[in-house]
């Protein structure tokens, strides 16, 4: 008897008195070893930049963040997602206590950035807010010009030095991937910018203090695709000094652009994982539901 | 404007030469250790198929992600969708290789039958199609890839000439060679299959290139 053995099957071939006879004899194919694609091992390096602990937010009486606790890498961007009044915002509005200005607000649990409590009595939420820049979905620009506009952050932080400050609106605008767009008409008004520009603009408003972690609220919303797309190569590009959270309605921006994604949905964080896990194979059947449309 | 995508279809493009040159070099060693006679380097190629299937995988995972989360479009989702095709074809290149090194194994301590010619002249034309048309892909080489498919014709012909010559110059008239026919039969058949799965690379990359299904329709070459 003789065997052939193929990858997936063998041939066996038997001789008798009667000739041949050829039988082709189903074998399974051996267990594979899987490759890494390496994206999981190489984000699992980065150090942790925030932790939220056990945190719950309420409106008055109305609990709009229920146990919420996930951890924010350094040097990634942290996509948020999820219908709307999902909490999502609110949950971004925490990381730099944008929410205290709202009245009859009231928090438990823990933000911890760079291990110290946000929620601390001591802390001075000026110094949190330099720490953490924000950019909303609405670009807000100074009524000044497009140099005054970067300036402001460090003149109100005291700073004097003009040749400093001058430094430092460039490096930002650079940063922001504007500058090309602006250095012949620093002193031109802010205005004067198209929607793009505008929201670029205040991305590097918000770099000139130099913070560690940024959130965008919805940052491109109000933005045409191709002024979208800027965005969202600048968000690539930030992440390699920055922490990143942002908060986006589109699902493909946050598919393309984050690390991580975070699924919130009535107050609830439903799914927490690696963007390309939420995106092809979601843990939750409601993540699966909400990701492929098939919601409501 | 430089996109993150870019970066990432740079990445996958890297990933897919490297494929390819595992499978060209599977090819040529199952090949040589065929006409030498050499055993060692057939469990060689049948060892070294692991690294191809685990590449395949992380190939494979990659295009999934990149069409999860950037939804290509255009020339992006063309590339990307050849490359999924690509890399299988690749992975199946290989799986026949170690075939034809399983078969070498098989006829060890054998005198060979016969004195191999057909055999090692469509080894060298499946080696020629799969380098063709990985060089077709990697310079966008329509034409060259056109040249693939039309040369298919021949490796079907010298596959039917040297399986007609096994059956009927050898088993037919004496039923005791069929041990050391049959192996060749099978690598004959599994070189033509190599020199299909170019073809089939090069269907993809005119489908990359100018969005041209060639596939069924050869009459649209």
């Amino acid at each position: 008897m003789y065997e052939f053995f193929c990858n997936f099957n063998s041939i066996s071939i038997k001789e008798s008195k009667n000739g041949m006879s050829v039988e082709i004899i189903d074998k399974p194919m051996t267990k594979l070893n899987f490759a890494k694609s390496g994206v999981k091992d190489k984000l699992e390096k980065h150090n942790v930049k925030a932790s939220v602990k056990n945190f719950n937010f309420y409106y008055s009486d109305t609990q709009a963040l229920k146990n919420i606790n996930l951890e924010i890498k350094d040097n990634t961007v942290t996509g948020i997602i999820g219908p709307s009044g999902c909490g999502k915002s609110t949950f971004l509005r925490c990381f730099n206590r944008m929410n205290d200005t709202i009245p009859q607000i009231r928090y438990e649990g823990e933000i911890l950035i760079d291990g110290t409590n946000i929620f601390n009595s001591e802390l001075d939420v000026v110094d949190l807010r330099r720490n953490v820049g924000m950019v909303f979905q609405k670009s807000n620009p100074f009524p000044k010009s497009i140099y005054a506009n970067i300036a402001y952050g460090l003149k109100i932080n005291g700073i004097k030095d003009k040749s400093f400050i001058a430094e430092k609106v460039e490096k930002s605008l650079k940063d922001a991937a504007l500058w090309d767009e602006v250095k012949d008409r620093l002193n031109k008004s802010a205005f004067a910018l198209s929607g793009g520009q505008q929201q670029r603009l205040c991305i590097a408003r918000a770099l000139a203090v130099e913070p560690d972690v940024l959130l965008l609220d919805e940052p491109a919303s109000a933005l045409d695709p191709i002024a979208t797309a800027k965005i969202e190569e600048l968000v690539h590009e930030l992440k390699k000094n920055y922490t990143i959270i942002i908060v986006t309605h589109n699902m493909q921006q946050a598919a393309r652009v984050s690390d991580y994604t975070a699924f919130f949905m009535m107050g609830e964080l439903i799914e927490f994982d690696l963007t390309n896990k939420i995106f092809t194979n979601p843990t939750n059947k409601i993540t699966e539901d909400y990701v492929t449309g098939r919601f409501g | 404007m430089e996109r993150h995508l870019d970066e990432e279809l740079g990445r996958l493009n890297t990933n897919l030469l490297k494929m390819a040159t595992l499978a060209e070099e599977a090819i040529h060693k199952s090949i040589e250790a065929l006409t030498k006679g050499n055993i060692d380097l057939a469990k060689n190629v049948i060892k070294d198929d692991k690294r191809i299937d685990e590449m395949e995988i992380l190939i494979e995972e990659e295009i999934i992600d990149l069409l999860a989360l950037f939804q290509p479009m255009a020339g992006d989702l063309r590339f990307i969708t050849t490359g999924m095709h690509i890399n299988a074809d690749l992975e199946k290149i290989a799986d026949l290789t170690v075939n034809i090194s399983q078969r070498v194994i098989d006829l060890e301590n054998q005198p060979l039958l016969k004195q191999l010619e057909d055999i090692p002249k469509l080894a060298d034309q499946a080696k020629i199609m799969v380098r063709n048309a990985i060089d077709a892909f990697i310079n966008r080489k329509e034409e060259l890839a056109k040249e693939v498919i039309l040369s298919d014709n021949k490796s079907n012909e010298l596959r039917t000439r040297i399986i007609k010559e096994l059956i009927f110059d050898y088993m037919v008239k004496d039923g005791s060679t069929a041990p050391r026919a049959v192996p060749l039969l099978l690598i004959a058949r599994d070189l033509e299959r190599i020199c299909d799965h170019a073809s089939s690379i090069a269907e993809d990359v005119i489908y990359m290139v100018d969005a041209i299904m060639i596939k069924h329709h050869r009459d649209r070459l």
